[in-house]
């Protein structure tokens, strides 16, 4: 039997010393959008969504900065697409190159670009396949899982449990497309047979009424209705202008995953594995609230800084990125393993969960997909399939 | 003179028999066995969400913490009565106490604080801010020193036992769980469970300093499941025992060259580890199968699992 190895420490002898005095200013940028209300009022977004996660990623950063005469901290603006640019372009002036966002996929590529090649950009929002392929920026790291991700976290399960014939149902935004096609590709991937596809179409009109769920009784059943046998139904709804009203509400009685029933998320605040209890209740007697996706990857993106800033002994954006998607960088984030970044498109390898948002129902990667480098790198696009030229891979 | 029969039967044994305390953390319960035979000889409630335990130097008095009662529960080892509870800030989960008995240092890990609590007195002693999550906790040889580990600061921080303030902090890899002084106070290790090392620091100079981070590799196990938690170094300081949580393996390490020489197969998810105070034997907490195994210290082969209570997390062991 091979014994273990002594793992080589280089830079233990830690660089700490010298970092003494140092400042490190991130901030964090939302860009808010016109959406409508969501279905359910459980999801109004509250107004300081993500602002929050940087507020407790940087008293945890803190705490250690403390220790090492570090000093942190995350500026929070909201904006809207017209004045993300500016807002951009002010944070550079004020020498900020630290610069998290949560904003629609179509807006971050430019958000990226002006923030120039000697900033680092963190994504904590958008799911966009294209922005860690075809778009993919050098300056451009990806927290939060891509839809790809979040397909094949489903899917996998899906298979776990033996259920391989699929009804895809998907909604009529463009959003709602690109994710349909990221579980046509995870049922190619894992081989599931997507039985039928239907299109639900948004026509508008309010989203909530009094008693709208007479209705919906109704009329879901009726859209379900007559689809060839299948073992569970995958709803493809980013949108959520639906999903939510198919449990219970199909032809058969079926399964429902994805966008409702067991959905794949980041985060979610039920979660208590691997000493997440701790984690959830610093935040929510810091915030008055449960921690949101859009917190935890802000969260995310600003501890992966702090985890740069301490082992580097640096605040140099360049430095701190080049030492994330370096071999050396690892983070623990409540996932019970270390989470580490996709070296040839910045995309951060995590565990995905998939909550029925009461608990945590399972964890993906599931038990028997292997993979030779990492059993993370099961879910979205893997190296040999990366159209991301930008990161010299 | 008068020998009841337990007596007798306990003079007949090859070993002192010592009462072995398992905390089950979702059992809510407290598992004893016998170290002379390996039966369960009870099973007590002890609160909610029983972790770390520990008992006295003397044998009168376990303590455990209550992790969801925010609250640590102090039992009499004989008839299992709880007999009070001392402060302890919230969500303790691991603790040391001092060689004399007195005071205990716990872990806070919802407040950031280490809390030094007078056990005859129940006074808070002092509260000590330390990084986020604090978790492992080790008291040198001598007492001077307190060691706690943060797991999300990713720091062993050193406290003067004296002052309680901060004097040294040394970073390690990713979640750090567990710190283990030698007996001659010259080395420190500490467990990082997501980092998957185990740090050597050296005490021997004017500052704690890290010179060697041991790793682990396992035929078959995926690295990231080799998850170093609980730890435990016999008197000699000749060998270390080390939990690997996922990997279902203790590594044996000798603790001379800090190097691996060997891992045992153990229950699912091994998390702490206890010697019999004579040091023939090695238990371990295995919270998924419900169980712990026996080492044979010497022989360094696992000789034995008992069933204990659901989801086993801490043990200590009674003294002779």
């Amino acid at each position: 039997m091979p014994m273990l190895g002594i793992v080589a420490v280089a830079w233990f002898a830690v660089l700490v010393s010298a970092a003494s005095g140092l400042e490190i200013r991130a901030a964090v940028l939302r860009v808010e959008t016109d959406r409508p209300l969501p279905i359910s009022r459980l999801d109004l977004p509250p107004d300081d969504l993500g602002f929050a996660g940087a507020v407790l990623a940087t008293e945890d950063n803190q705490t250690t900065g403390t220790f090492l005469g570090m000093e942190f901290s995350a500026e929070t603006r909201s904006v809207t697409p017209e004045t993300a640019l500016g807002a951009i372009q002010e944070l550079r002036a004020e020498g900020i190159g630290i610069i998290v966002l949560l904003a629609p996929g179509e807006e971050v590529a430019a958000l990226a670009d002006a923030a120039g090649s000697d900033a680092l950009v963190l994504n904590s929002g958008a799911p966009d396949e294209a922005l860690r392929e075809e778009e993919c920026r050098a300056n451009l790291l990806h927290i939060g899982p891509s839809r790809a991700m979040l397909a094949d976290a489903v899917v996998q399960f899906l298979i776990w449990k033996q259920w391989r014939r699929l009804a895809l149902v998907h909604g009529s935004h463009t959003e709602d497309h690109a994710l349909a096609e990221a579980y046509r590709a995870a049922a190619r991937k894992f081989g599931a047979t997507i039985v039928e596809e239907r299109e639900f179409v948004d026509t508008g009109g309010a989203r909530r009424t009094d008693t709208g769920h007479v209705l919906v009784q109704r009329q879901m059943p009726v859209f379900m209705q007559d689809l060839p046998g299948h073992d569970a139904v995958v709803v493809a709804d980013e949108a959520d202008v639906f999903a939510a009203y198919l449990p219970y509400h199909l032809w058969f009685p079926r399964p429902v995953a994805g966008s409702a029933g067991m959905i794949p998320v980041s985060w979610h605040d039920a979660h208590e594995a691997w000493g997440a209890t701790q984690f959830q209740r610093r935040f929510e007697r810091m915030a008055g609230r449960g921690m949101r996706q859009e917190d935890y990857q802000v969260w995310l993106a600003l501890r992966v800084i702090g985890e740069a800033v301490i082992r580097t002994g640096s605040a140099d954006p360049t430095q701190l990125r080049d030492y994330a998607l370096s071999d050396a960088f690892e983070l623990a984030a409540f996932k019970g393993q270390k989470v580490t970044f996709r070296p040839w498109n910045g995309q951060l390898r995590q565990p995905v969960l998939l909550t029925d948002r009461h608990i945590t129902v399972a964890v993906s990667p599931q038990e028997g997909f292997l993979h030779q480098v990492s059993p993370l790198d099961t879910l979205g696009r893997d190296r040999p399939e990366t159209r991301c030229t930008a990161f010299g891979g | 003179m008068r020998l009841t029969l337990p007596i007798l039967l306990l003079a007949a044994g090859p070993t002192f028999a010592n009462k072995v305390f398992v905390s089950n953390e979702r059992g809510n319960s407290v598992t004893v066995l016998d170290s002379a035979t390996w039966e369960v000889i009870g099973e007590f409630p002890a609160g909610n969400r029983p972790r770390g335990i520990v008992i006295s130097p003397d044998g009168s008095r376990l303590y455990v913490c209550a992790s969801d009662d925010d609250t640590v529960r102090v039992f009499d080892p004989e008839t299992y009565e709880e007999i009070g509870t001392l402060p302890s800030g919230p969500d303790p989960e691991l603790f040391v106490i001092d060689a004399s008995g007195n005071p205990l240092y716990v872990a806070n890990e919802d407040d950031n604080l280490v809390t030094v609590v007078d056990v005859d007195t129940r006074a808070v002693l002092a509260e000590v801010p330390v990084g986020v999550e604090p978790e492992g906790m080790a008291l040198s040889p001598d007492g001077a020193m307190l060691v706690n580990t943060s797991e999300t600061t990713n720091m062993a921080h050193f406290i003067d036992t004296g002052s309680f303030s901060i004097v040294h902090n040394v970073l390690v890899d990713q979640r750090p769980r567990y710190a283990e002084f030698s007996h001659d106070g010259t080395k420190l290790y500490v467990s990082a469970e997501i980092g998957g090392t185990v740090a050597v620091i050296d005490l021997t100079g004017e500052e704690p300093a890290l010179v060697k981070k041991i790793g682990f590799e396992v035929a078959g196990v995926r690295p990231e499941w080799l998850q170093p938690v609980g730890m435990r170094l016999t008197k000699d300081d000749k060998r270390l025992f080390v939990a690997l949580g996922p990997a279902n393996r203790v590594a044996v390490i000798d603790a001379e060259t800090d190097e691996v020489v060997d891992y045992l197969l153990v229950g699912q998810r091994v998390w702490q580890l206890e010697f019999t105070p004579d040091e023939a034997f090695l238990i371990t907490t295995n919270g998924n199968s419900n169980d712990v195994s026996i080492v044979d210290v010497a022989a360094e082969k696992v000789i034995k699992s008992v069933q204990v209570g659901e989801q086993p997390w801490g043990v200590t062991v009674a003294p002779d």
